[in-house]
């Protein structure tokens, strides 16, 4: 079994040599005409392939519950079941251990202490990050909603966002409506944008319903880019004030901080609502539609007014998120909202576990955070990014903190007295 | 009659998979529809459930307690609130919810609580959520499965999942219980306990079954009457021992002697 492992990485490693030979290790100077052979790349091309390709079997032998350090030790008996990756198991224990209010307490407001503190000690540049991965966690949280709840893969969430900011941006502009009369003026119009575009979608699903998502998100961008009297054009928006504290004067360093704890509250009231949504009447109907529409439909699940809810109440929060961004930045240009940061929320959905509210909260904090922290590597960032994926998608495949069904307790003694 | 289909016709294309077919059904009965695979049975169910808008004929039922009305064409939600519920022949549960949770989206529609309720929390929906949870129990223990409440549906076994099929069915409360093939794949033990559970359901909340099945042996002890299709048309009416012994059943199921 080892050798055997050995055998077929030391395989890999001859055919990424023979692969990678004429990039990797030819090198032709046209101007001199001169042949050079760098034989050292092609030793380390052998030895990556070769270590990556152990390492990645034994990960997957591990995954597949064979237990790597068993067959190691040559034992006999059968492996404990244990699934997963070892920081997935400790992980779960974490939760279960989060469970009891003896340990949840203290950790909610060590977190409250942490979130309350940050702007204080961190740098005004800290805070500025975690304000804008803090938009990315409401819209993570929305977009959950739409696809980890109702199973509907939406790829133009980020036009929301553009409707929120340049709500604020436009209403600012020609009216000079102030940040808190924009915010529900914002989410309002997101809510209209959302079932705007569920009408024409209701009757798609699946591969459909994400083209056609996807075309909306790049019409909201394009229309924004070319209706340049309205919106600036390409050129954007700029001076967009600030968030406001009943006219007091408040420095940059005060104004970020003030921003940041805007946010922070919004996502609280964000992680509230999701949470009710998801364990009542309405969100186990989403969830079933997501499961299954035809079943759904068949108990009774009204599809329509499901779909319109679900697009409605997802992009609600990208609309205050992108009223939030309009007024941090003070500058909005169609550039900021491309496919690509569809993509980006996306990815924290599905990286954190899809329908998993925490999982959102760490898949978009990680998305975001990692790439700030990470700029000395800025040229490997998207490599990094896509392997890392990739490792997560195979190995973790619900995710970073997948959903776990909640279970009702039924009173049994109560009971039997009711079932005769 | 509760419900009454008349002269109901489906076509696919140039396919006429339903022609003309007409079946009446009086309260407390259990009839079955029989007859060779590709017949329309489960597509004249999905003419009646509201999964496909019939091309000609006429719906009616007669909700207890209600004047009778048409059905045709209107939405499979709709269908299901006015008291028709249906289980499928391949098994459609919701497989990632818990056994209790697929019980309490049958319990949806008959239950009010919106958007701003399960924000909110109010008084009145903290009682419905709990009430729904409670008759959702209760309806497991009916059917016998209760053991499995907080187990994911797909983890079950397979009787058992066809047993909660029927009881997320009656969770919406119906007067009209369509089970399109419930024994199938199920053995003889597991059909005896099936086919005893239908009675109870018959018997003790009075809903009228309606069903389409293979196994002989259940449809002829089960049903006190049966419809026999073939492509699409009806052939045959009447009880079980009528029907077993109609020349025009044994010539759909068995072929015709060729004369040569």
């Amino acid at each position: 079994m080892k050798l055997e492992a050995v055998k077929r990485s030391a395989l890999l490693a001859m055919w990424f040599i023979l692969l990678t030979f004429p990039v990797m290790v030819v090198r032709v100077n046209t101007v001199t005409g001169v042949v050079q052979w760098r034989w050292s790349n092609l030793v380390l091309v052998g030895l990556g392939s070769f270590v990556i390709s152990l390492v990645w079997n034994w990960a997957l032998a591990r995954t597949a519950g064979r237990g790597g350090e068993a067959a190691e030790a040559g034992a006999t008996d059968e492996a404990t079941g244990g699934s997963g990756l070892r920081i997935g198991e400790r992980m779960s224990d974490l939760r279960t251990m989060l469970s009891e209010p003896r340990y949840r307490t203290p950790a909610y407001a060590l977190l409250a202490v942490v979130i309350v503190a940050f702007p204080f000690v961190m740098s005004l540049y800290q805070t500025n990050i975690m304000i804008s991965a803090l938009v990315y966690v409401m819209l993570a949280l929305g977009l959950n909603i739409v696809i980890g709840l109702g199973g509907m893969l939406h790829l133009g969430y980020i036009a929301f966002y553009l409707v929120g900011a340049y709500t604020y941006g436009i209403l600012n502009r020609f009216f000079g409506i102030g940040f808190w009369v924009a915010l529900p003026i914002g989410a309002a119009l997101s809510v209209v944008a959302g079932i705007l575009l569920a009408l024409p979608v209701l009757r798609l699903r699946g591969d459909y319903l994400a083209i056609v998502t996807l075309g909306f998100g790049e019409i909201a961008r394009i229309v924004m880019n070319n209706t340049t009297k309205f919106s600036g054009g390409p050129q954007g928006i700029g001076g967009i004030p600030r968030p406001t504290l009943f006219g007091l004067e408040m420095g940059l360093l005060g104004v970020t901080r003030y921003t940041y704890y805007i946010i922070v509250v919004v996502v609280i009231i964000t992680v509230f609502v999701v949470y009710r949504f998801e364990n009542s009447r309405i969100g186990r109907a989403l969830a079933a539609m997501g499961e299954d529409e035809i079943a759904a439909q068949a108990m009774g699940v009204d599809l329509t007014r499901m779909k319109l809810t679900a697009f409605a109440l997802g992009s609600v929060w990208a609309g205050i998120g992108g009223v939030i961004l309009a007024a941090r930045t003070t500058f909005i240009n169609p550039a900021s909202f491309t496919v690509w940061e569809s993509v980006i929320v996306l990815c924290c959905v599905v990286l954190g576990g899809m329908g998993s509210i925490p999982g959102a909260i760490v898949g978009a904090l990680a998305l975001i955070l990692v790439p700030e922290y990470l700029r000395a590597f800025s040229d490997y960032r998207m490599l990094m990014f896509g392997a890392v994926l990739v490792v997560m998608m195979v190995f973790r495949p619900g995710g970073l903190i997948p959903k776990r069904r909640r279970s009702y307790t039924v009173d049994v003694a109560h009971e039997e007295e009711v079932v005769s | 009659m509760i419900l009454d289909v008349t002269e109901l016709t489906m076509d696919f294309g140039g396919l006429r998979a339903v022609n003309a077919f007409s079946l009446q059904m009086d309260k407390g009965e259990i009839i079955a529809l029989i007859g060779p695979n590709g017949a329309g049975k489960t597509t004249l169910f999905n003419c009646v459930t509201g999964v496909y808008y019939p091309t000609a004929g006429e719906i009616r039922i007669q909700p207890p307690g209600n004047d009778a009305e048409s059905i045709k064409g209107l939405k499979p939600s709709t269908i299901a609130h006015k008291g028709l519920a249906r289980t499928f022949q391949n098994i459609r549960l919701f497989p990632n919810m818990t056994v209790l949770e697929n019980v309490m989206i049958g319990r949806h529609t008959r239950l009010k609580a919106g958007v701003l309720g399960a924000i909110l929390r109010d008084k009145r929906t903290r009682q419905e959520e709990e009430q729904i949870i409670h008759d959702s129990f209760r309806i497991l223990k009916k059917i016998g499965i209760e053991q499995w409440a907080n187990n994911q549906a797909k983890n079950l076994p397979y009787g058992a999942q066809r047993r909660l099929e029927i009881a997320r069915a009656m969770a919406t409360d119906p007067f009209i219980l369509l089970l399109d093939e419930p024994a199938a794949g199920m053995n003889p033990h597991e059909t005896k306990d099936l086919e005893e559970l239908i009675v109870r359901i018959r018997d003790t909340e009075e809903i009228s079954i309606f069903l389409i099945e293979h196994d002989m042996s259940l449809v002829m002890s089960l049903s006190e009457r049966i419809y026999v299709m073939d492509y699409g048309k009806l052939i045959a009416v009447g009880t079980p021992d009528e029907v077993k012994n109609d020349p025009e059943v044994i010539k759909a199921y068995l072929g015709e002697e060729v004369s040569a």
